[in-house]
């Protein structure tokens, strides 16, 4: 008997191959999946009670072209096509390339697809997961769900995205959706955590899990690494992050002994590799930066003037307004509050009405003693914000400042 | 991506009258119209949930200060002129493609099958916080 999480846990790892192997024959992605769906349904049926096949990728290739031919035999209209493949399939014998699950990846995160489809159709397509499972990941309805995916399937259809690796000039850019897609699955998963949502941090898990393998096979690549790294140090502060009733409690607040220590000593080792390469890019400084503040045994001891030059390089390459929120807050650390107040007087045309900014400036203000200023920002915040742990946090920071004035 | 509830309030002003008092067709399509809208967002991934509540003649108003027995008092609308009368929620990528969906709330066709024009309001519901630790 082969246990059930062990049977899961193959399912998984086995789905991006096998629907590599079945597009790869059949070219027709969008059926090919949902065969592979049922393959992998089928399995998790019939293999706990029966045991393991000698061959269980080409179990699950077998039965998921079993299903793609039935259902093409059953479909008058498109019986020339089945024809078709049936003789691509006696001249297509070649052995199935191990960056299959790389090329899945590229067609479920193209640019054409949004963010939200690209995310769940990487979920069911290269993560494996069931359309259930994924709905209930995202507390959506099973339709809702299912149609976000078919409705990515068609666009990858329509848009007539080929299944294989990119060209090189187009290599890099494409790449970069990947990882943004990745790193946006992470958060989803990171920044729900809380309360009621537990189960929403399975998410980062299937993030971390696909970083893994896209660290595998391209494990040369500075970027990649950054970002698995950030993952794993980022992640490693999750037991910390939150309080028992699901407050938010800020890094320098967290109990440091909660922290996962195998995750941040591989998220430094991995942080150090990808820095030693030559170009660096955001991942890479988001993961140093994490690496510095999951170093400080205290929040005291934690290596401001480091974290304020990393900053300031990350400020550089991504223009974006948030970065220069966490410089001026670094930059309050190292140099005292006003410069950071000097910081945020640029951003405010940006970031008008943005609650961040509001709340970065409480935050500096209250540095400087001006409580009252301090907590007018803090209402101001937690009025903008759409988050209700952090809502509750801006508020709490308010009345505390308020009890203090009077 | 964000969530938004779409609450559609029954507003007296608006002179369409309850909908009982409507002739039955332009409640069946009324019906029909809201239907077909929520099905388009079952097919576009953006519905969450929708329900309509029941009327005011249902509704029961609960007051406790945690001593004794609570006060239940009937229906409190007798002053009030409008009220909730149902919603949908909706994950969209954007506030504005939840404004296009409430204005597509507000068109159901009243009386006559002329627009309603039902007053929606458009709330974000509170989601996680931003994956910034600072």
């Amino acid at each position: 008997m082969t246990s059930t999480a062990r049977i899961e846990d193959l399912l998984r790892e086995l789905a991006p191959q096998v629907l590599g192997a079945v597009v790869r024959r059949y070219g027709d992605f969008d059926a090919a999946e949902d065969a592979v769906q049922e393959a992998l349904l089928a399995a998790a049926m019939h293999w706990p009670a029966e045991g393991l096949p000698d061959n269980p990728r080409g179990w699950l290739i077998q039965t998921a072209v079993r299903r793609l031919t039935d259902q093409y035999r059953s479909d008058q209209a498109r019986r020339r096509r089945e024809e078709s493949a049936a003789l691509r399939e006696v001249r297509d014998a070649e052995p199935v390339p191990r960056d299959d699950a790389l090329v899945l990846l590229f067609m479920c995160c193209h640019p054409a697809l949004t963010p939200a489809s690209s995310i769940a159709l990487t979920l069911r397509a290269v993560a494996g997961l069931s359309t259930a499972e994924i709905a209930k990941a995202f507390l959506l309805p099973k339709a809702t769900m299912a149609q976000r995916i078919s409705r990515a399937k068609q666009k990858i259809k329509a848009s007539g995205i080929p299944f294989r690796m990119p060209a090189p000039e187009e290599f890099a850019p494409r790449l970069g959706s990947v990882l943004h897609v990745l790193y946006l699955l992470f958060n989803e998963g990171y920044t729900s955590s809380a309360g009621a949502e537990l189960h929403r941090t399975d998410l980062t898990a299937e993030a971390i899990r696909l970083t893994r393998a896209v660290h595998a096979m391209l494990p040369e690549h500075g970027e990649v690494t950054g970002l698995l790294a950030l993952m794993l140090l980022n992640d490693a502060r999750r037991p910390a992050r939150t309080g028992a009733h699901g407050e938010l409690i800020p890094l320098a607040e967290q109990d440091r002994a909660r922290w996962n220590r195998a995750a941040i000593a591989e998220g430094v080792r991995l942080t150090a590799t990808a820095m030693s390469g030559g170009a660096v890019g955001e991942y890479q400084l988001q993961a140093a930066i994490a690496a510095l503040h999951d170093g400080a045994e205290r929040a005291e001891d934690t290596d401001w003037p480091q974290i304020l030059d990393l900053y300031g390089l990350l400020e550089r390459i991504t223009g974006n307004p948030m970065v220069t929120l966490n410089r001026a807050v670094t930059a309050a650390m190292v140099h005292g509050p006003q410069t950071g107040l000097d910081l945020l007087a640029p951003l405010e045309e940006r970031l008008s009405g943005h609650y961040r900014l509001d709340a970065v400036r409480a935050h500096l203000l209250d540095m400087r003693g001006d409580t009252e200023a301090a907590a007018e920002h803090y209402r101001a915040a937690a009025a903008r914000t759409t988050s209700a742990p952090e809502r509750q946090y801006l508020v709490t920071k308010a009345a505390r400042l308020n009890k203090q004035n009077r | 991506m964000p969530r938004y509830m779409l609450l559609t309030n029954y507003d007296d002003n608006i002179g369409a009258g309850p909908m009982s008092e409507w002739g039955p067709d332009d409640i069946t399509a009324h019906l029909e119209y809201l239907r077909a809208l929520n099905n388009q967002l079952i097919d576009s991934g953006e519905l969450v949930d929708m329900q309509a509540l029941t009327g005011p003649e249902l509704a029961k108003v609960v007051t406790f200060d945690g001593q004794g027995s609570p006060v239940v008092t009937d229906g409190p609308y007798t002053e009030v002129k409008e009220v909730l009368a149902g919603y949908q929620m909706v994950d969209v990528e954007t506030e504005a493609r939840a404004i296009e969906i409430a204005a597509k709330v507000s068109a159901a066709p009243g009386p006559g099958g002329v627009p309603l024009r039902q007053p929606i309001e458009v709330r974000q519901v509170m989601g996680p916080p931003p994956s910034g630790d600072l």
